[in-house]
């Protein structure tokens, strides 16, 4: 049970010391490995689709229909943003199954997530009303409220950040301390609980507060 | 009778400080309780809602968590990350 993300090793650059911890070293495998296998599938579509293409079919579909359910009409254009959140974290919140890590288990990863939704909402919320109706959007219902309004915007990506976090490190530390006190046969079943679906449902959570505060920016 | 020093005072009331917050969750256990009873109810009533319900609830329980999760930060960083050694 490690609090703190293992440091692989130091990178020297310009005098600089900078520590290539666990985290990043795990996110690049993730991503080296779904780009391989986007790759292979994404060179050769077909018309009947088979293998592999079929299930990335159901995923764009899937996300695409949560989309149309959250926002109330069709917006393909976030299909790529939330359909790279949805398979990063599954398999980010999943790879604790083999022994590694988890990415998301480290705050520089889910704050900076976190960051992205936040700037997007705040570029589609310009968008969608306006800069001077989004602006106004704090001053309502009243004036004296946009102290509040402002703390509240900015408040948000922190939250989305430390429920993932917090979520994923608790399963670590749990974990963690039944492996100290039984060894055997009793973590099997938590490892369900903690990881396999503790992990899919912050998944979900995750891309639907998103797609959430998207939604509630843009009216 | 033993001398205790500054630092192990410090950790031992970490300890119970890290225990004591997670007091947090008990307001979320409750309401997460109460979202998930009467989301019950309304499939009961409902139960072509299903999916939606569900939707919903999980969302509202993510929501609701965030005091429960703040807490468990709070107790792991004075377990793990204990800022107060530092100022001894």
């Amino acid at each position: 049970m490690e609090f703190f993300p293992k440091v692989v090793f130091v990178l020297f650059i310009l005098g600089e010391s900078i520590s290539i911890t666990e985290t990043v070293v795990v996110t690049w495998g993730i991503m080296l490995v779904l780009m391989i296998i986007a790759f292979l599938v994404g060179r050769n579509f077909e018309k009947i689709p088979h293998g592999i293409q079929n299930v990335l079919e159901v995923l764009y579909e899937g996300i695409g229909n949560l989309i149309k359910v959250t926002m109330g009409e069709e917006r393909p254009g976030f299909i790529p943003y939330i359909g790279t959140l949805t398979l990063y974290l599954t398999v980010a919140n999943l790879i604790g199954l083999i022994t590694f890590r988890p990415p998301t288990a480290d705050l520089s990863t889910t704050l900076a997530l976190a960051l992205i939704t936040f700037i997007l909402t705040q570029i589609e919320g310009i968008r969608r009303k306006g800069f001077l109706d989004y602006l106004k959007g704090f001053f309502e219902p009243l004036a004296f409220m946009a102290p509040l309004n402002f703390l509240g915007a900015l408040t948000n990506p922190f939250a989305l950040a430390f429920r993932l976090f917090g979520n994923i490190v608790a399963g670590i530390v749990i974990m963690g301390l039944v492996y100290q006190a039984v060894p055997i046969v009793i973590p099997v079943p938590l490892h369900f609980y903690f990881e396999i679906f503790s992990g899919i449902l912050q998944t979900f959570i995750f891309i639907m507060l998103t797609l959430t505060f998207i939604a509630m920016a843009a009216d | 009778m033993p001398v205790i020093d500054g630092k192990a005072l410090i950790l031992a009331f970490s300890a119970l400080g890290a225990g004591i917050a997670m007091i947090g969750a008990l307001g979320t256990g409750i309401g997460q309780g109460i979202a998930a009873g009467r989301a019950s109810e309304a499939v009961a009533r409902q139960p072509d809602a299903q999916g939606d319900i569900i939707r919903t609830l999980l969302l509202g329980d993510a929501v609701a968590e965030t005091s429960a999760i703040y807490s468990l930060i709070v107790a792991l960083i004075l377990i793990f990350a204990n800022p107060l050694v530092g100022l001894l």
